[in-house]
């Protein structure tokens, strides 16, 4: 992996925020977190992302050893409570607090409306009645887990609210970027595909600008919220012209097939023809650019297997690093230091 | 017109003057310090001045520092009688109305069962005897507000009913409107519209634009509100029936309305407290669907635009839409809560803010977005304090300030979005027919009518 080699090249993006994984830890704070719950990448500071990239970093060499499991977490009770169907994050997830020795519990439930079946108050007070501490939410409605944060005192952490955000989805990219670029300033990074009812967009939008770098999305102008210009970010409908200037990482979304039934696309085939990553089209990113996919892919349809399988493809590196985020995510949340790959866990 | 009202309405005491007070009648234009005599039910007159003879005694109010205004008269409420009692009867309403300083509410046919019949509207009435406030009941266009064959327009007239409207959804079909207009035209009622084109805003939970996108909340564009008025207004052109516009909210929406106007198009408009005021980025805060309502809140420049409107006259009056909700259907998901919020008690401080504070407005021109304008759009013979007009007045304290609790407000239902804020401008006391139907001695608004207790409201707000 590039983590090696990448080390050699580091270069502090931002003075003033910055501290390369070699430096001192800066005192404010004692390196913990600004945030109490991890409710999306929005407002989140620089200074905490930086933290979670090299406490991440830290954590990826645990997942290399022969025994991959820390103790930070134990005694801890983790709640994986998921309305949606999830396989990979739910389990990265998992994983991942297994990995820091904490206690885990899963609870999957069918999303309700308040009119039937239990409300996600009441279910919630009932999994804090067994004293846990961590809720780690997956639930199709945006800020879901926002309202757990104030019906309960527990640490909070999104994973995937509707269309909202995925923050673990967007730190874990960042990280696969800032882990072989050492900083994203200035760098330009393509998101691709349905932006409207995506939280990986969302959340990759606003963790990308934070971290200084420049954003462009692109899709068919039925699903690119053209509101977005307002933040500063350049929107296309052609990925020719996207792609024109020069890109150092494409992020291929997901297209739901459901989107053409509701007349946001006639047919996936047509996509595919306008906004598929093909070869071709994956040729124009710059040297050392990466091509990013948060899964799962609908291969021939945004993204050909050519692309996907290829030389430049991290897809991949995404859910290896994702464990390492998540764990990062969780050790800071309840109240650890940043760590620096350099000091080990 | 008229209202019976309950030999009941004994248990409030009889009024004969209100000394001391600032009169304002937009009617008359009338704006100084004087007397009111009340004989009965009714004005007996008003006598200018601090001169004379100043009464005293048990039935004579003193309103020095107040303002003394016809009471307020909102064309748009939700009771929930029948059907949701445990959010709002008609007399709660009633009593959260006359706390907020309206005398008369028009309360809105999307109840279980709809008001559609004249024997529910009989049934609406029959309950309103024992309210301290006057209630009129409007009826739905459409037979279960179904949408598919008209109701019995006439038979609800004769019962009672002062318009019509199919509120919370928009009579859809085109062709049945149309009808329903030239059919009400007969008997010069209203027919009253929530605009909305479903195909625009289905499944929409809040405004479309910057803060939805951000949020990945499903939005209602204004279009969505802008289409179905200029349809509705060339209905109303093409039948000649009088049109009034619910809860406008956008800026589009004023300059349609506008045209329209100028054109000669019997059109009128209200617009709600929490229009002039509120915005779609406090939802971005924290997704509290306190904040939910449909039309959505909207941008600052729709904001200033309904402001201006109300100024010119595009809008006519000031309507609250107050809509109790049981706390249940507010706490929790963001895209799975109800629509609505309450505003009967909180309008007069939140259209202070909005309008007088703002510098737009003085204090008679407010009040008469309160009074004589709703009064015209529904042709109510009330909203003023002229010799012979029903004694309904309320006593405004313009300079005391109180902030919205849950201790605060009385509606059986809190689901306010204005927790928090310190409004200026309490009503004082109320009066309805001569009696005194509500009174209050302090700015924390703890007052003889009776209110629901709300237990706790888990929000925490």
């Amino acid at each position: 992996m590039p983590n090696s080699r990448a080390k050699q090249t580091v270069e502090s993006a931002d003075p003033t925020a910055g501290h390369s994984p070699g430096a001192p830890r800066p005192p404010e704070n004692g390196g913990r977190l600004q945030i109490r719950h991890l409710l999306g990448l929005e407002g989140v500071c620089r200074e905490d992302i930086e933290r979670i990239l090299t406490t991440a970093e830290s954590f990826k060499e645990v997942l290399d050893r022969p025994i991959k499991k820390v103790p930070p977490l134990r005694g801890q009770t983790v709640v994986n409570l998921f309305y949606e169907p999830s396989t990979r994050t739910r389990i990265s997830f998992e994983l991942a607090e297994k990995r820091l020795s904490a206690d885990v519990v899963n609870f999957t439930a069918s999303a309700s409306s308040v009119q039937k079946g239990e409300s996600l108050r009441d279910t919630v007070k009932n999994i804090l009645a067994m004293k846990t501490d961590v809720i780690v939410i997956r639930h199709p409605s945006p800020g879901a887990p926002h309202f757990l944060t104030r019906a309960t005192d527990a640490i909070i952490l999104n994973a995937g609210d509707g269309a909202h955000e995925h923050p673990t989805q967007g730190l874990l990219d960042i990280y696969t970027l800032w882990e072989r670029w050492r900083g994203l300033d200035d760098k330009r990074v393509l998101i691709v595909g349905d932006i409207l009812h995506s939280r990986v967009a969302r959340s990759n939008i606003w963790g990308l600008l934070t971290m200084g770098a420049k954003v462009a999305i692109c899709g068919p102008s039925t699903l690119v919220p053209q509101f977005f210009r307002e933040l500063g970010i350049d929107v296309f409908t052609d990925i020719d012209r996207a792609l024109a200037g020069g890109v150092d990482a494409i992020n291929v979304l997901r297209i739901q097939r459901e989107r053409q039934s509701s007349a946001f696309l006639p047919s996936l085939r047509e996509y595919s023809r306008l906004f598929g990553i093909d070869a071709q089209r994956a040729g124009y990113l710059r040297e050392g650019g990466m091509i990013m996919h948060p899964g799962p892919m609908n291969r021939g349809v945004e993204i050909t297997s050519e692309v996907a399988d290829g030389k430049r493809s991290v897809i991949l590196d995404q859910v290896t690093n994702g464990l390492a985020v998540r764990m990062a995510v969780l050790y800071l949340l309840c109240g650890g230091q940043a760590l620096s790959s350099r000091e080990g866990e | 017109m008229e209202q019976k009202r309950l030999s009941a309405s004994s248990q409030w005491p009889s009024i004969r003057a209100i000394t001391g007070g600032r009169i304002i009648d937009p009617k008359s234009g009338f704006d100084g310090i004087g007397t009111v005599w009340i004989n009965g039910e009714r004005i007996e007159r008003i006598e200018p001045g601090t001169g004379g003879s100043i009464p005293s005694g048990a039935d004579v109010l003193d309103a020095r520092g107040m303002i003394v205004a016809p009471g307020f008269i909102d064309l748009h409420v939700h009771l929930r009688e029948p059907g949701r009692e445990d959010e709002e009867t008609v007399e709660t309403g009633s009593a959260a109305g006359v706390r907020g300083g309206f005398t008369s509410v028009c309360c809105m046919p999307n109840t279980e069962p709809a008001i559609a019949d004249q024997g529910t509207v009989r049934f609406v009435l029959d309950r309103a005897l024992t309210a301290p406030g006057r209630v009129f009941p409007i009826g739905a266009i459409t037979r279960d507000r179904k949408g598919e064959t008209l109701a019995e327009i006439s038979e609800m007239v004769i019962a009672g009913a002062v318009a019509f409207s199919d509120d919370g959804s928009p009579v859809v079909n085109a062709g049945l409107l149309r009808r329903a207009m030239e059919y009400a035209r007969m008997f010069d009622v209203p027919i009253v519209s929530h605009c909305e084109m479903m195909d625009l805003s289905r499944d929409g939970v809040m405004n479309e634009g910057l803060v939805s996108a951000k949020l990945g909340l499903r939005g209602i564009p204004a279009i969505s509100e802008e289409i179905c008025i200029s349809r509705d207004i060339a209905l109303a052109r093409m039948s000649g029936a009088r049109l009034h516009i619910c809860h406008v909210s956008t800026a589009g929406a004023v300059e349609i309305i506008r045209a329209a106007k100028a054109e000669g198009v019997r059109v009128t408009a209200e617009v709600t407290p929490h229009h002039l005021t509120l915005t779609d980025d406090l939802i971005a805060r924290e997704f509290d669907p306190l904040y939910k309502v449909n039309p959505p809140l909207r941008t600052q420049r729709d904001v200033d635009a309904l402001r201006r409107a109300l100024v010119d006259g595009t809008i006519d009056c000031i309507a609250t839409d107050h809509a109790p909700h049981a706390w249940q259907e507010k706490d929790g998901e963001f895209d799975q809560a109800a629509f609505g919020m309450v505003g009967l008690e909180t309008a007069l401080g939140v259209c202070h803010r909005a309008m007088i504070e703002s510098g737009l407005m003085g204090w008679p021109e407010l009040v008469d977005c309160l009074t004589r304008r709703p009064a015209k759009v529904f042709g109510l013979p009330l909203g003023s304090l002229e010799p012979g007009a029903q004694a309904d007045i309320a006593c405004l304290d313009p300079d005391s300030e109180w902030t919205v609790t849950l201790d605060t407000l009385h509606s059986r239902s809190k689901n306010s979005p204005f927790f928090g804020w310190t409004l200026k401008g309490t009503v004082r006391s109320t009066l309805v027919g001569g009696r005194l139907v509500h009174e209050n001695g302090h700015s924390g608004m703890p007052g003889r009518t009776q209110g629901s207790t709300f237990a706790s409201h888990p929000a925490g707000v």
